[in-house]
């Protein structure tokens, strides 16, 4: 699939300068969903210089030397974003001393930091990444931990390297609704009231920070890193994700960002479509799960598979999660369903790149194939969408990715059951 | 097998003809039966499918007749029989009935609250006793959803927390007040049983009791098969000899049961080196492990279940979550079919169960890549005929054939596109699912009154 082209020399003074061979890679004759304003492109090319996209079209030479990607007969997406994952945050689930999503025993954790437990060498990472994964939000977890405000979330990518954390403080995380209330003392409402306590006292405490310090200032319910991590929730500069599924419970989220003008975003979402048109009024993003349809809780009696396309129809932001993070690959099967439930399909591929990019502030380098963006390219077998196409080749920051995990390693070691294999194996 | 084996039907003539009756013998024969039958239908002909039949082929251009609850005729070329219902599916195809070995549907259903709990009888190693059947909540909203996906027949099991969990109970996915209204006619009775990590958990590490490691598990079973074949051998002499009659034990009566060939194993069972000593275990004491279930390492030791006629049934991709479950690629069914032995795709999930057909497309797109073609006409018999002889009732159900249960779904495309759905599902001929008249679908009373605009779930 990949080979280095020597034959467009001759076309040298056509080109211009030439680039270093090693730094340019050109997906040469797929079909190419750039989610932007070029909209879908039947057969062309995408030019990658370094870790940048540099051109994307139709009629787009290749520079010479350029390392080549055959995806003719192929489809072409960026790479998609898992809104919610533990990428390097949790290895085998059941296995405690590998899971690193949230802290127990304080009344509030908002200054956890999950940045600083990732691991990128993550058997997860390969497995995910060569499926099309390339980028995710690093949550802490909504239902495992011991607070309403549960910590800060990060932007990562796949593609290793020391650069891998993007940003460190992409997010704030609650859990609203019975999840909340649970933590918080039993009602719902006392979750509400306990993250309101917290928002005042980091509301106060970042207007008098220096009483503060020298004790002239009352005593707050937030500790010192949990205030230091809720000036930026309060300045704007990051989101607040609300795990949150019953419709009343979004409206009173709705309230309370409105109140303290936090940009809010919500997580689970069972029955947002019930309140649609208040989430689109308030320019409140989802992020749910479009599988997730049974009455799994009394939060969740209205869920249904049409929860995106409804929400979609009305106008609201939808970035899709996977229920389960070992699997963020199956994100592409998700859109899918949500195609086949009524989602315009673009749409759900946005849901799957671009919009989460959108929510965790990273849209203006990443989720549409443009040039200027960074890199992050799949080449599909078939329509990316679809259950039985599959990643043929990955790039991310411009970095062509082995083909290869733990997982494929397994399936070529027992490819054959041969007696006589080597040790270790027969 | 080296056990000689009693049916049930031989052993009763027994007892009539020469020895010990059990007072109770036709009290207990008619306890918890089946009584499900379904509603008389009018032919129905399917013309101009593609059809998957289950047996390994495919069709194109099919007619399907269904007619008294049956599959009458299957063939390309057939001409409707006069009077029948004809359904044009042109550019639609058409399958068996997705059936799913392994799912707690009605013991674990939603909303999951702890009050519908009802999956674990968590508090002894050895339940064999329990019948998830008893726990059964046929208003569980799942049973809709999964029917919308296709699904006509499930085995739901109990948990996984005990090295047996008990019984098992398989279920047509109809409608009814009762869990006898959905009894599978006739279906033998599965023992759940546990390997690794759980029981080990449950027990070892959360009640400091037997078993607390693997070596606890298998001393548990061969324990328990030891006082379970004392059980039947006495059972055996009191039908020969007469005599006193022997109190009964409902957990060894399960276990006994297994060991007469009329209980069939589900073997919940993660690794390679595991199930070798499950089908050793089975060994030693004269029974058949008829499928290891989740069997994440099936395809390390495909051989092995080959040689030993044992199904192996997998998720297509679930990993990680315990140390068991770690070492699992996308083509574990695809290697173990292309071994010889018996594939099977299961659920264990209420979401899971409702997209069977996009689980084994994933797992075909998985195999393309990595060089095993697997056709659509084979890989549909990894969730209809294989599972439906994993169940003891391929005889009855599983494959498009003249004389079995009309149990037929017809997709409004290629069933391993996820853009495909379930368009119509008959169960014995009965049109159980029309996704065009919500009407016909079933709807629990639990949903009724809820502000969820036409119900949950679709």
């Amino acid at each position: 699939m990949i080979r280095t082209v020597t034959i467009f020399v001759a076309l040298l003074a056509l080109i211009g300068p030439v680039k270093a061979a090693e730094d340019v890679v050109a997906i040469v004759g797929g079909r190419i969903h750039t989610l932007g304003p070029e909209g879908t492109i039947e057969q062309g090319t995408v030019v990658i210089e370094g870790n940048r996209i540099v051109a994307v079209g139709e009629k787009i030479r290749v520079p010479v030397g350029a390392t080549i990607i055959d995806a003719a007969g192929k489809e072409v997406t960026p790479g998609l974003f898992d809104a919610h994952s533990y990428f390097g945050v949790e290895e085998i689930s059941l296995v405690e001393a590998t899971v690193d999503r949230y802290q127990m025993g304080t009344h509030l954790t908002a200054g956890f930091d999950i940045a600083d437990a990732i691991n990128p060498d993550s058997t997860l990472i390969p497995v995910n990444r060569i499926e099309g994964v390339t980028r995710a939000a690093v949550a802490p977890s909504s239902t495992e931990g011991s607070a309403v405000l549960v910590g800060r979330g990060a932007v990562i990518h796949l593609g290793g390297g020391d650069d891998f954390i993007t940003d460190r403080h992409a997010a704030m995380y609650a859990v609203l609704g019975e999840g909340g209330g649970a933590l918080a003392g039993g009602s719902r409402a006392a979750a509400l009231l306990a993250l309101r306590e917290a928002l005042e006292d980091a509301q106060d405490w970042t207007a008098h920070r220096d009483e503060y310090d020298s004790r002239q200032r009352r005593g707050y319910v937030a500790s010192r890193p949990d205030l230091e991590a809720l000036a930026p929730l309060l300045a704007g500069r990051m989101p607040l994700i609300a795990a949150v599924n019953r419709a009343s419970d979004i409206e009173a989220a709705i309230r309370l960002a409105d109140e303290f003008r936090l940009r809010l975003v919500v997580l689970g979402g069972s029955e947002a479509w019930k309140v649609a048109p208040q989430l689109a009024a308030a320019q409140v993003a989802v992020m749910l799960d479009p599988l997730a349809n049974l009455p799994a809780s009394f939060d969740r009696l209205g869920a249904t598979l049409e929860n995106a396309a409804r929400l979609q129809r009305a106008g609201v932001s939808v970035a899709f999660v996977s229920s389960d993070g070992h699997n963020a690959r199956n994100l592409t099967q998700s859109a899918g369903n949500a195609v086949a439930h009524g989602m315009d399909y673009d749409e759900a591929l946005r849901a799957i790149t671009v919009n989460p990019a959108r929510i965790f502030g990273i849209d203006r380098s990443y989720g549409t194939l443009q040039p200027g963006k960074l890199a992050d390219v799949v080449v599909w077998s078939g329509d990316p969408l679809e259950v039985t196409s599959f990643a043929d080749q990955v790039v991310i920051e411009g970095r062509i990715i082995p083909m290869t995990s733990r997982s494929t390693l397994l399936r070529d070691r027992y490819r054959t059951l041969d007696k006589a294999m080597r040790p270790g194996y027969r | 097998m080296y056990t000689a084996r009693l049916s049930g039907a031989f052993l009763i003539l027994l007892l009539a003809a020469c020895g010990g009756e059990p007072h109770d013998e036709a009290t207990q024969a008619s306890s918890y039966a089946s009584t499900y039958t379904p509603a008389a239908t009018e032919a129905v002909a399917i013309v101009n499918a593609t059809a998957l039949t289950g047996t390994g082929e495919r069709i194109d251009a099919a007619t399907i007749v269904m007619m008294d609850g049956r599959i009458n005729a299957v063939g390309a070329d057939l001409a409707p029989p006069r009077g029948a219902i004809v359904v044009d599916a042109a550019g639609k195809w058409v399958t068996p009935g997705i059936i799913d070995v392994h799912s707690h549907l009605g013991v674990y259903p939603s909303p999951s609250v702890a009050a519908h709990s009802d999956g674990n009888e968590m508090v002894d190693p050895n339940t064999a006793q329990v019948w998830a059947e008893h726990a059964v909540w046929p208003q569980d909203p799942g049973f809709a959803l999964a029917l919308a996906g296709g699904v006509t027949t499930l085995q739901v099991l109990p948990g996984s927390a005990n090295l047996f969990g008990g019984r098992s109970v398989t279920l047509k996915n109809v409608s009814s007040r009762t869990m006898q209204g959905m009894k599978f006619p006739g279906a033998p009775y599965g023992l759940k049983m546990a390997c690794g990590e759980n029981p080990k958990r449950v027990y070892g590490t959360g009640k400091g009791s037997a078993p607390m490691t693997r070596m606890g598990n298998v001393a548990g079973y061969r324990d328990a098969w030891i006082k379970a074949a004392a059980y039947q051998k006495k059972w055996e002499t009191f039908a020969e000899n007469g005599g006193e009659e022997p109190e009964r034990d409902l957990q060894l009566e399960t276990l006994a049961g297994v060991l007469d060939g009329e209980i069939l194993v589900h073997n919940h069972c993660y690794r390679a080196d595991e199930m070798a000593v499950m089908l050793d275990v089975a060994r030693e004491f004269g029974y058949q492990v008829t499928a290891f279930h989740h069997a994440v390492e099936a395809y390390k030791i495909a051989d092995l279940l080959a040689e030993s006629g044992t199904c192996a049934a997998v998720w297509a991709d679930w990993w990680g979550f315990k140390v068991e479950a770690f070492d699992a690629v996308r083509e574990n069914a695809a290697m173990v079919d292309a071994a010889g032995a018996c594939a099977i795709v299961h659920s264990d999930s209420g979401t899971g169960i409702q997209r069977l057909n996009q689980e084994t497309a994933k797992i075909m797109a998985s195999a393309r890549r990595s060089g095993w073609e697997v056709t659509p006409e084979r890989a549909i018999v990894w969730i209809t005929a294989n599972a439906a002889a994993a169940l003891g009732v391929g005889d009855q159900t599983g494959t498009l054939e003249a004389g079995k249960m009309a149990d037929v779904v017809i997709w409004d495309g290629n069933p391993f596109s996820v853009y495909a759905r379930a368009e119509q599902v008959y169960i014995d001929g009965v049109l159980a699912f029309d996704r065009s008249n919500p009407e016909i679908a079933p709807q629990s009373d639990f949903m009724l009154g809820l502000d969820v605009e036409g119900g949950s779930g679709q």
